[in-house]
C-alpha cells in the first residue's frame, strides 16, 4: 500500500475513516456564501421569462409593446429576435444512430411543445419590474392536440412534434444471446411456460421532480475579456463545452463558475434554455444579467425524472432458480431529448439482472416524445428503475414458489467466492459479499421476530397488518470508463482530473474537476490529501466549480466524484511526493534511494535526519538550492480514467404497518446494510444514506408529478407535490459490510445514490407483503392510502392519479375577489 | 414568486380599517397572518392594489370569558389559541384541532380569524367551530352583526363576511367537561387534511349523552354530521355502538376528488375516522 498509511501512530492520526464534520457546512447552511442568486454585479439587469400555458400550440403572434413601455424595462426579446445566435440545448447521448430528436431551441418562435416553455424574455432594472412586465407580454396561441399519455404517445395517436411524424425517438436493445453473454431469453421463457414458472408484470415508474432546494439561477457577465457565466449547475465543465459548441463563442473566451450549488439530484445535470437565453441576452445587451427561477417555474420546467412503463417477464424453474429475464420499457422523454435523455433508461439496461445469475437476458427500451416537461437524470438515473423492477419480481417469484423472499434471492445470487463475476449484461462485478450484508441486515432487523408478528396479525385478522420488504440491490457507480462510454455512443469520456499545488507556506491547494453541490467533497477530499501528503486536514483547501481554477473535469453525477475524482486526487498527490523526493535527498545530502516518506516527513533511512513536506515546499518556492535540472515546482496533476465501474450493494429491509381500514401506512423499521467499499468519512456516508433513503421512500409513498388532460402540471407546488420532512420518516438503522473495490487504490465504490436505488422496492415490497394474503400482488407508486385501500377492496393496483387532479392553489380558488391576471389564453402564464 | 405591487396600510382601530376598506372597495384585501394570502399574492393568483393589515389592532387579539361562551379575537394566533387555558377548559375541541394545524411557524403567524375568513374547505378550524355551534362577530360601517356557524360558511373560500366588513371575533359556547378529539387523515405531516373529523362528546355514566361532530374537506364548506350526532345520543361509548352511528358520517356530504383521493374514498374514510374520533373523544 502507500507510504502515508505506514506512518507511525496512524491508527489515531489517520484522516481517512474519521467522521469529520463537514468544513463547508457553516457557510452553506447559514447562506452567507456564494449562491448564484447572491451574486450582484455592477449595472446588473434582471430577467423574467414568459412561458407557455399550453402543452402544445402554434405561436401566432407576440405583442411586446406594453411590456416594453413598462417602468424600467430595458428590452423584451423573443426567439425571432435572436435566431441562430441563441444556440441550442444539446443531447450528448444519441442512444441509437437513427434516434429521432427535435431541435431544442431555448426559446422557440413558432411552436411550443410543453407547458412552461419560454417564448419571451423581459430585461429590466429589477427582478420585480421584469416580473411585472412579463405579465404584459401578449402571446397569441393556436392550441394543438397534445401527446400526453405515454402509451398513447408510443402508439403515435397524437404527434408531439408534427414535423417528425412520429413520437418514437429510439429503440435501444441488448440481447444476451446476440451479445454472447448468455442464452436466448425466448427459449428460456418458452421452456418455463411448459414446466416452470413465468412471472409477467407491468410496473409504472411515475414521473418525479428532482426538487433541489436552491432554485436554478444564472448570472452572465459579458464585460471582461472572457464572458463569465455563473450557474447553479452540477456540470460547469460540460456547460462551458456546450456553450462553445452551440453559440459560436470560442471555448477560450468562456469561463463558467458553479459557485455554491444547493442540491441537484441530477436536476442540475443539464444545459438549460434559461442559461442559453441569459447568455444571449448578456451578449446582446453588453451588461451583466441575472435570472433566478421561482419555485413554480422550477417544478414546471426544470427537468423531471423517471416516467416509464416497465413490461417484465421472468422465467424460472419450479424451485425458483431463475432462467431468463425479458425487459420491455417505454420511457417518456418529454418534449425534447435532454442532455442525457434516452441514456437514462439505457444506464439501467445493465442493472435489471442485478445480483442474480440469469442465464438469459433481453432488454429493449423505446424512448418516446410527449408534450410534457423533458425528463433526464434523477438520483440513480436508470438504476432505481431497474432495481425496482427486479426486486419487485423476486418477491413475486418467492410468493409463487412459496419461499421466503430472502431464500429465493440467496438461491440465485452470485456467491462471494464467485467474484469477479461477469454478468449476463456483460459487466464484470469486481467484488461483493451478498451473504455477509444480508446476514448482518437480517440480524439488525430482527427478521424472524417480525415474521412471527406478521403471522400473528394475519391469524387474528388484525385491522393493522404487517409487511416485510426486501431489497438486495446493487448498482453501477463511478461513471465511467471512457472506452465503455465510447461503445455506447456517449458524447464525452468518463475520466476525472485533479491537481495538487504546494504553496510556499506548506499549505495545500487542490483543484478537482468534480463539482460538489452538497456532497461534502471539500471535507472528504481534504481527508484523502491530508493522509496522502501527511499534512493537517485544515491545511488543505479544495477548489472546484470554476473553469478558470479547475480548468478540466467532467463534473459530479453518477456517484463518480470519489470513485473517479478521488482516485485522480490520489495520483496527483503521489506525484507531488515523487517530485519532492529528489529535492529532499538533495537538501539533506543523501542518496535518493535512502529517502523514505511517511507521515508527511521525508527522512534519511537509518538516521534521524528529516524534513517535512511543507519545508520542502518552502525550499522549492525559494528555489535557492535545487538539484540541477529540477524545476522549481512540486505542483502535480493527474487525469484518471476508471478501468471499470464500481458495484456497491446492500441488503435493505423494511417493515411496514398497513391500516387495512383506511390504507394508511406506518413504517415500523428500516434497516440498510450497505457495502460501499472503503469509507472515507462515515458521517458523510450516513448523510448520503439517510437522504438517499428518504428520496427513494418518497418515490414509493409520496411523490408524483401529475398532469391534467390539458397538459398542465397539477402538482405544481409543494402543497400538491408531496415532499416528506423529518416528521414523516423514522430513524433508520444503518450499517456496513466492506468489500473494497479492486480496480483502484482507494477501494471506495460510491454512495450518493445507493439509498435511493435500494429503498423504493424495499418499501413497496413491504406494503404488498402486508396485504398479499388479501389477494393483492401490486400497488402502483406512489402507494397512497387510497391506492392501498382500493387494492385491498377491489381488483387492480389501486388505479392511477391521472385525471383526478385538482391543485390546492388554483386560479379562482384561493384567489378571492380579483380578476386573474395571466390566465386568459392570450397572455403569458405569469409565474 | 414576486407579488404584483401593492400599497400597504396598518390601521390601529377596527374603525380605521373599515374606513380603508370602504375607500378602496374591491381593490383592497385584508391581511391577518398572511399565511394564506401571501402564497396567493406571490403566485399572482390575486393582485389587490392595497393590503390592509389588521396586525396593529390590539382589540382583535386574545381570548376572554363571556359567561356561557368564550370569545376568541380574530387576530389571535393559532399558537396562542391552542395554549389558552379558557379554550382548553371550555372548547377543548378547538385546542385539539390547532395541534394538527400546519407547522409551528405557521401556527405562530396564522390567526384564528384569518383561517376562518379564508374558508378553505380543507382548513382545520371550520369543522370544530361548526361542531361547537360558534357564532361569528362581523363588523361593518353600519355596526356589528352576529352570524351563526351554520350560516357563516357559504361555499369554497366564501363566507358571510361582506366585502366592506371585518370578522372581529368568534363566540364559542362553553362545552366545559366535554371530551374532544380531532382526527386528521394526511399523507405527510405538513399537509392539509384529506379528511378530518372533529368530535366532542358529553359522556354520562358510560353513555354518550350528547355528541357534536364536524367534518373537514367533505364538501365545499365544513359540515356537521347531524345524522351521526343523532344516532350517538344515548348510546354506550362502545366500539360497536359507535361504529353503527359512524356509518352515517358520509350522508349528505359532497367531498372533492383530487390527488389524494376520490370522493368515494373520502366517504369511506369519513366513516372510519368518525368512529375513531368519537371513541377517542369519549376516552375509549
Ligand atoms: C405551509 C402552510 C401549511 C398550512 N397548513 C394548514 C393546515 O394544515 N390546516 C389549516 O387549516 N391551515 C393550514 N394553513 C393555513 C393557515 O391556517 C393560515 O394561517 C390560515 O388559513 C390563514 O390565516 P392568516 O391569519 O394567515 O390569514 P391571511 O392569510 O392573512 O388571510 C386569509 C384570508 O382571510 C382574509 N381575512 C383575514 N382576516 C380577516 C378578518 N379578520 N376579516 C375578514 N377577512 C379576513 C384575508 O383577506 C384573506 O383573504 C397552512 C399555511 C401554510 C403557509
Amino acid at each position: 500500500m502507500t507510504a502515508t498509511q505506514e506512518r507511525p501512530a496512524d491508527a489515531v492520526d489517520r484522516e481517512i475513516g474519521r467522521d469529520r464534520r463537514r468544513k463547508e457546512d457553516q457557510r452553506l447552511i447559514t447562506g452567507r456564501t456564494r449562491w448564484t442568486d447572491n451574486i450582484v454585479l455592477p449595472g446588473m439587469l434582471h430577467l423574467a421569462m414568459v412561458r407557455s400555458p399550453f402543452a402544445h400550440a402554434t405561436i401566432t403572434g407576440i405583442d411586446t409593446s406594453a411590456a416594453r413601455s413598462a417602468p424600467n424595462v430595458v428590452a423584451v426579446l423573443t426567439g425571432a429576435d435572436f435566431g441562430e445566435e441563441l444556440g441550442v440545448c444539446i443531447n450528448a447521448w444519441p442512444i441509437t444512430p437513427d434516434q429521432v430528436a427535435p431541435v431544442h431551441c431555448p426559446m422557440p418562435s413558432d411552436r411550443v411543445s410543453f407547458a412552461g416553455e419560454i417564448v419571451a424574455v423581459v430585461v429590466a432594472r429589477s427582478a420585480a419590474e421584469a416580473r411585472d412586465a412579463a405579465e404584459l407580454v401578449d402571446v397569441e396561441y393556436d392550441e394543438l392536440p397534445a401527446a400526453l399519455d405515454l402509451k398513447a404517445a408510443a402508439a403515435d395517436e397524437v404527434i408531439a412534434h408534427p414535423d417528425l411524424g412520429t413520437n418514437k425517438s429510439a429503440l435501444w436493445v441488448f440481447d444476451s444471446g446476440e451479445a454472447g453473454t448468455g442464452g436466448n431469453v425466448e427459449d428460456a421463457i418458452g421452456k418455463a411456460r411448459t414446466d416452470g414458472i413465468v412471472i409477467e408484470r407491468e410496473y409504472r415508474q411515475q414521473r418525479l421532480i428532482p426538487a433541489f432546494m436552491e432554485p436554478r439561477s444564472v448570472v452572465v457577465d459579458p464585460t471582461g475579456e472572457q464572458y463569465v457565466m455563473y450557474s447553479a449547475t452540477q456540470i460547469p465543465h460540460i456547460l462551458r463545452f456546450a456553450l462553445a459548441a452551440t453559440t459560436g463563442v470560442s471555448e477560450s473566451k468562456i469561463r463558467v463558475i458553479a459557485p455554491d450549488v444547493g442540491g441537484g439530484f441530477g436536476g442540475k445535470l443539464q444545459v438549460t434554455p434559461e442559461e442559453w437565453i441569459a447568455w444571449a441576452v448578456g451578449r446582446r445587451i453588453g451588461k451583466p444579467v441575472k435570472y433566478t427561477e421561482t419555485r413554480s417555474e422550477s417544478l414546471m420546467s426544470a427537468h423531471h425524472g423517471r416516467d416509464q412503463w416497465q413490461k417484465l417477464t421472468l422465467s424460472a424453474e419450479k424451485d425458483g432458480t431463475v432462467t431468463g429475464l425479458k425487459v420491455e420499457l417505454l420511457a417518456d422523454l418529454g418534449a425534447y431529448v435532454a442532455i442525457v435523455g434516452g441514456g437514462v433508461p439505457v444506464l439501467g439496461a445493465f442493472m435489471f439482472n442485478a445480483i442474480y445469475k440469469f442465464p438469459a437476458y433481453h432488454f429493449a427500451c423505446q424512448t418516446v416524445l410527449t408534450n410534457k416537461t423533458w425528463t433526464d437524470a434523477y438520483r440513480g438515473a436508470g438504476r432505481p428503475e431497474a432495481t425496482y423492477a427486479i426486486e419487485r419480481l423476486m418477491d413475486e417469484l418467492a410468493a409463487e414458489v412459496g419461499a421466503d423472499p430472502l431464500a429465493i434471492r440467496e438461491k440465485n445470487w452470485i456467491r462471494h467466492e464467485e467474484f469477479p463475476f461477469t454478468t449476463v449484461a456483460g459487466l464484470e462485478y469486481d467484488s461483493g459479499n451478498y451473504e455477509a450484508a444480508t446476514a448482518k441486515a437480517r440480524e439488525m432487523f430482527g427478521y424472524d421476530e417480525l415474521r412471527s408478528e406478521q403471522m400473528a396479525r394475519r391469524a387474528s385478522g388484525d385491522p393493522v397488518q404487517l409487511g416485510i420488504g426486501v431489497s438486495t440491490f446493487t448498482e453501477m457507480c463511478g461513471l465511467a470508463p471512457s472506452r465503455v462510454l465510447g461503445q455506447l455512443d456517449y458524447g464525452a469520456g468518463g475520466w476525472e482530473y485533479a491537481s495538487v499545488r504546494m504553496l510556499a507556506t506548506g499549505k495545500v491547494e487542490v483543484t478537482t474537476g468534480a463539482s460538489a453541490h452538497g456532497q461534502g467533497h471539500e471535507t472528504a477530499f481534504s481527508q484523502i490529501v491530508a493522509d496522502r501528503l501527511g499534512v493537517a486536514f485544515e491545511d488543505v483547501e479544495i477548489l472546484h466549480g470554476d473553469t478558470a481554477v479547475a480548468h478540466k473535469g467532467l463534473d459530479t453525477y453518477g456517484s463518480r466524484s470519489l470513485a473517479v475524482g478521488g482516485e485522480a486526487l490520489v495520483r496527483a498527490a503521489d506525484k507531488v511526493v515523487e517530485k519532492a523526493t529528489p529535492i529532499a535527498a538533495h537538501l539533506m545530502e543523501a542518496s535518493v534511494d535512502d529517502i523514505e516518506f511517511a507521515g508527511g516527513r521525508f527522512s534519511v533511512r537509518g538516521t534521524d535526519q528529516g524534513m517535512a513536506i511543507g519545508e520542502i515546499a518552502t525550499a522549492v518556492f525559494a528555489a535557492h538550492n535545487l538539484p540541477d535540472g529540477v524545476e522549481a515546482s512540486l505542483d502535480s496533476d493527474a487525469t484518471y480514467d476508471p478501468v471499470n465501474f464500481s458495484f456497491p450493494h446492500g441488503t435493505h429491509l423494511c417493515a411496514m404497518e398497513v391500516d387495512t381500514e383506511t390504507g394508511a401506512l406506518r413504517m415500523r423499521k428500516y434497516v440498510a446494510c450497505d457495502d460501499i467499499g472503503n469509507i472515507i468519512n462515515p458521517l458523510i456516508v450516513s448523510g448520503q444514506v439517510h437522504g438517499g433513503l428518504v428520496q427513494g421512500i418518497a418515490q414509493a409513498l409520496w411523490e408524483e408529478a401529475v398532469y391534467d388532460e390539458g397538459g398542465t402540471l397539477v402538482s405544481g407546488s409543494f402543497v400538491d407535490y408531496l415532499l416528506p420532512t423529518a416528521a414523516d420518516t423514522i430513524s433508520f438503522d444503518i450499517d456496513h459490510t466492506t468489500s473494497p473495490a479492486t480496480t483502484h487504490s482507494l477501494g471506495v465504490k460510491g454512495v450518493g445514490e445507493a439509498g435511493t436505488i435500494a429503498s423504493t422496492p424495499a418499501v413497496v415490497n413491504a406494503v404488498v407483503d402486508a396485504v398479499r394474503h388479501l389477494g393483492v400482488t401490486d400497488i402502483q407508486m406512489p402507494c397512497t392510502p387510497e391506492r392501498v385501500w382500493k387494492a385491498i377492496n377491489g381488483p387492480g393496483a389501486g388505479g392511477s392519479t391521472e385525471g383526478a387532479a385538482m391543485p390546492h392553489f388554483e386560479a379562482g380558488g384561493a384567489a378571492g375577489n380579483q380578476e386573474q391576471p395571466g390566465t386568459s389564453s392570450t397572455e403569458g402564464a405569469g409565474q | 414568486m414576486i407579488p404584483a405591487q401593492f400599497d400597504y396600510v396598518a390601521p390601529t382601530s377596527v374603525e380605521d380599517a373599515l374606513a380603508a376598506l370602504a375607500e378602496h372597495g374591491d381593490d383592497a384585501k385584508i391581511i391577518a397572518g398572511g399565511q394564506s394570502l401571501l402564497p396567493v399574492l406571490r403566485m399572482r393568483l390575486n393582485a389587490p392594489e392595497i393590503v390592509i393589515d389588521l396586525g396593529r389592532i390590539d382589540s382583535l387579539r386574545g381570548v376572554r370569558d363571556d359567561g356561557d361562551a368564550i370569545v376568541i379575537g380574530a387576530m389571535t394566533p393559532h399558537s396562542v389559541v391552542g395554549a389558552d387555558p379558557l379554550v382548553n377548559e371550555h372548547a377543548l375541541l378547538i385546542a385539539r384541532a390547532v395541534e394538527h394545524l400546519a407547522d409551528a411557524q405557521v401556527r405562530h403567524r396564522g390567526t384564528f380569524g384569518g383561517a376562518l375568513a379564508h374558508a378553505d374547505p380543507a382548513g382545520d378550524l371550520g369543522a370544530p367551530v361548526r361542531a361547537l355551534g360558534a357564532s361569528f362577530v362581523i363588523q361593518g360601517a353600519g355596526g356589528t352583526r352576529t352570524v351563526s356557524a351554520d350560516d357563516f360558511f357559504v361555499d369554497l373560500f366564501e363566507t358571510a363576511i361582506g366585502d366592506d366588513e371585518i370578522l372581529t371575533a368568534v363566540r364559542v359556547p362553553k362545552h366545559t367537561g366535554w371530551g374532544a378529539h380531532y382526527e386528521k387523515f394526511v399523507r405527510v405531516a405538513h399537509q392539509w387534511p384529506i379528511v378530518a373529523v372533529a368530535a366532542t362528546v358529553r359522556v354520562e355514566g358510560g353513555a354518550i349523552a350528547e355528541a357534536r361532530i364536524g367534518l373537514t374537506n367533505m364538501g365545499s364548506t365544513p359540515l356537521r354530521a347531524t345524522a351521526v350526532e343523532a344516532a350517538l345520543a344515548g348510546q354506550p361509548a362502545t366500539e360497536d355502538a359507535v361504529r353503527a352511528a359512524a356509518a352515517h358520517a358520509a350522508e349528505r356530504t359532497s367531498p372533492p376528488s383530487d390527488l389524494n383521493g376520490d370522493a368515494d374514498y373520502r366517504r369511506h374514510l369519513a366513516t372510519v375516522i368518525t368512529r375513531r374520533a368519537v371513541l377517542a373523544a369519549a376516552g375509549g
